[in-house]
Formats: structure tokens, sequence, C-alpha cells
């Protein structure tokens, strides 16, 4: 990993490669980042708020922090799992560290994050949600997961070279978990005999850390940190493990 | 003269992919012997040989002699399965050009994604643009998507990137033979000016006018086997007799 910065340069050229690839041609561009959010918080909090009526107060935020978490996990993991397969091409030709290209791909989708926050912001001050120097504290969750997102990318990225089903399975995966993560319900509404799934559903612990600062205005408690560091961490561990592991093998299998 | 490529006792041993194994019976018999998903193939078996600064070898064999393998180890994007590969230096390699290149993009973003991959900062690549462009001779189309180039466009822009960058070591596959008349002999001079600055240059290539015009040592590689090392008159010679 020591080399890492100085190939920086490379993962900015791929990340800017992505950001430009994906708003190619498309007329409101970079803004779509911004608007897409936004977008599908008015479509979740209208079927929500008229259908299913949740006891949550200011659910547009509530809706909007839940999603703005889950998006960048499963965007930057689906997206980096690819990563070794879709440069398979230029693997074969150039010897470039093979790492840089799920870890280029949880970058891009933090850029995107990044251009989530405008439209976060926007909503809570149409809410009237109280802004206060406490909200830059909510850079600590998105840091860690951040993290976890890597780890999680490395792991999806090898296992992905040799097990091709993976993708089809991941997607199921995420539906899953974006059932089980509570981004449009109230978390009392999980019934006592299933909080398990929430406890071991790591996104969990992340969205409440983030939404301990933007929703709720307060600081996230040490544990709920302390959990993510070692989730962290974990994942970390797991990730680049495996990678290093299997990378040799990669050129043989794409 | 100091050595800057060392290959030594060097094979390389693939999985060939079988795609199925269509009975019960088959499944057990290949679980026994432990070849359950593939079937050994050797392409290159206890190769020796060194190369020092200035240098430039060419590598020769017929089809299946194992000289892309050869290169690919060279560049690091294959690790040996036996055997030890040292070099020290930057190797910029020309396995395929443009390998890097995005087809979406212009070539003017291509060049700063194709430099950054071959290690180059912003900054100098900003420097040597003009000189990049004007060598591919593609002004014009600077900011057309590279999916829009002809094949011919395409080798020009991907050889002059990688020729701009100053390689310690510069490895070139058959890329010569694209492009007319006329490019053809822009790269053999921009080689040859290479070569006056001291680079060292693996080329392969199935013009052996070439490797004896621009070669002084020449690996003969046999179907993975080294068939011969050394001198380049003498085992042109050989070459062209068999």
């Amino acid at each position: 990993m020591h080399d890492i910065f100085g190939y920086k340069n490379l993962i900015k050229e791929l990340v800017l490669r992505d950001i430009k690839r994906k708003y190619r041609r498309s007329i409101l561009g970079y803004a779509w980042s911004m608007l897409n959010p936004l977008l599908m918080m008015l479509i979740t909090a209208m079927v929500f708020s008229n259908l299913f009526r949740f006891d949550i107060q200011n659910y547009a935020l509530y809706l909007l922090t839940g999603q703005i978490i889950f998006t960048f996990f499963s965007e930057s993991t689906s997206f980096s799992m690819g990563s070794i397969l879709e440069n398979g091409a230029l693997l074969k030709k150039v010897y470039v560290p093979k790492y840089l290209f799920p870890i280029s791909r949880v970058v891009s989708s933090a850029v995107n994050l990044c251009f989530a926050m405008p439209a976060m912001i926007i909503i809570m001050l149409i809410t009237g949600q109280k802004i206060s120097f406490n909200l830059l504290f909510c850079v600590v969750p998105v840091v860690l997961l951040f993290l976890f997102c890597i780890g999680v990318g490395l792991f999806l990225a090898a296992f992905a070279v040799y097990f091709r089903d993976a993708f089809h399975l991941y997607g199921v995966l995420l539906t899953a978990l974006n059932y089980a993560t509570p981004i449009f319900y109230p978390t009392k509404i999980i019934p006592v005999e299933y909080g398990i799934i929430l406890k071991v559903n790591p996104i969990t612990y992340f969205l409440t850390a983030f939404r301990d600062v933007v929703y709720l205005n307060t600081i996230p408690t040490a544990e709920v940190l302390f959990t993510c560091l070692i989730i962290s961490i974990s994942a970390l561990g797991i990730g680049i493990y495996s990678f290093y592991k299997t990378q040799n093998n990669f050129i043989l299998y794409i | 003269m100091s050595e800057i490529i060392k290959v030594d006792n060097v094979t390389m041993k693939f999985n060939l992919m079988e795609e199925r194994v269509d009975t019960l019976k088959e499944f057990f018999v290949r679980l026994a012997k432990g070849n359950l998903l593939f079937n050994e193939f050797v392409a290159l078996k206890n190769i020796t040989f060194s190369v020092n600064k200035g240098d430039i070898l060419g590598i020769i064999g017929f089809n299946g002699a194992g000289k892309s393998t050869m290169l690919k180890i060279l560049s690091g994007i294959l690790r040996p399965s036996k055997g030890k590969v040292i070099v020290n230096g930057t190797v910029a390699p020309l396995i395929e050009v443009g390998a890097g290149f995005d087809s979406d993009l212009t070539a003017r973003e291509n060049i700063f994604l194709n430099g950054a991959i071959l290690g180059y900062e912003r900054k100098f690549l900003k420097e040597h643009f003009n000189e990049i462009i004007d060598f591919a001779e593609l002004r014009k189309f600077i900011d057309v998507p590279v999916k829009n180039f002809s094949s011919g466009m395409y080798a020009r822009l991907g050889f002059s990137i990688a020729t701009m960058v100053r390689p310690d070591i510069l490895i070139v596959d058959e890329v010569l033979s694209v492009g007319d008349f006329h490019f053809q002999q822009k790269c053999e001079k921009r080689i040859q000016e290479m070569i006056t600055r001291g680079t060292t240059i693996i080329i392969v290539s199935h013009d052996i006018d070439m490797i004896e015009r621009l070669c002084n040592k020449v690996l003969w590689l046999d179907r993975g086997q080294m068939k011969d090392f050394g001198d380049t008159m003498s085992i042109c010679e050989k070459y062209k007799q068999c």
C-alpha cells in the first residue's frame, strides 16, 4: 500500500473519468447528483406519508439522511465490485496496482455523496431544521463508512473475479439490506423478536451516527462511533487480506 | 555496463480453464487428480537471461513461442509461477497501443488518463501536451471521443503518449506494423532517438530485418523454451534458415 500516494494522480484521473462518463451529454450534468436524491426522496415521501403513515417528525429529512447513506454504500460497493473485471483489458496490457480500481470507484461515489450534501442542507433549511456547528460532525460517520465501503469493495472486487454469480447475488442482497436498514421506517416499528436484524446490519450503525448529527442535532454516542470504527477496521482488514491473497491470479481469470 | 533486467530461471504455467465437466464420473476423476477446473499449460520453461542498460533486445520465435508472455512478465503484468525477475527502472509497456484508452473520452482527456496510468503527473503531461498531439498529428481531432478514431489514429496517439514519457525501459510488441509507411518511419526514428538517449528497449517482432537493423541482442524462443540468446547476426542467420 506504500505507493498509494504515488498513484494519487491516477486515482484522481480515474475518478474524473467516472464522473465525466456518468454525466456525458446530459444537459443538467453534475446537477443530477443533487437532484437525484431529492427526487427519490420526494417520491418515497409521497408514497409513505399518504399510503402508510409513520409517526416521524420531519419525515423528509429522516428519509433523505437514510437514502444518502444507503445509496453511498450500495453504489460504491456494487460499483467497485465490477471494477477489476471491467478494467480487465487494461490490466492485461499495463502494470497498474490493482487495488486502485476498487478504491477509485469508492472515491467516485464519495464525490457523488458530496454533491448530495447541498440537497440535504436545502431540505434542512426548508423544513426549519436547526443548523449549527454540530453539523460538521457528520463527517466522522461518513469517513468511517467510506473506509467500510473500501473494505467491502476490495473484497467484492476480488470475489467477483472468481465467482461471476456474485453480481446477481449481491443485487438481491442489496435489496434485502435496503429493507433491513431503517431508511424509511422508524426503528420502533420493528417487532422485538426481529430486532436482531437491525443489530447485525452494519449499515444501521453508520446511519444512526449520521442521523444523530443531522436529524437529531446531537453528537453520536461514543458507543455507536466505536462500533462503527470496529466494523470499518474489520471490513478493511478482510478486504485488504482477501484482495492481496488473490490479486496475482486475477489476470488468469479475466 | 550495469544489468537493468535479470530473468532467472523463469517458468510460467497457465491453467487453461475447462468450461465443462459433463458427467459425475468425470467430476470425481478430475477431483481425484486435482485438476477439477483446468488443464495445465507451460508457456515458458526455465528461461534465464539478462539485459544491460542501453541494450536493444529483440525477441523472436514462431507463433505460440511465448514471446508475448515473456513481455507481460517483464512489464509486471504477469507474475511467473517459478523463478525471479528483477527490473531496475521504470517500464513503459507498448504491448498494445492505447491499452489505457477509454473510448468514450476525447483525445485530450485520454492523454491525461493514459499518462497517469503510465505514472506521469498532470503537470508533466500539460507541459508536453502539444508535443504529444503534434507527433500524433491529431491537432484537428483533439476534442473528438477516441471511439470515432480510425485504428491508425488510435495507434498514433498511443505511441505518441507512451514514448513521450521517458522510461528507462520501453517494451514494444509489434506496434510498428500499424500506421502507414510515413508513420512507421517516424516511430523508428523516435525509437532511434530513445536509443541514443540510453533507453533500454525490448522488441518483439516477426520482421527479422527490423530486428537486425535495431537490436544488438536477440532472444530466440521456441515453444516456451529458450533456443538461443546472444549476438544478433548469428542468431538471425540461423533463424532465417529454419
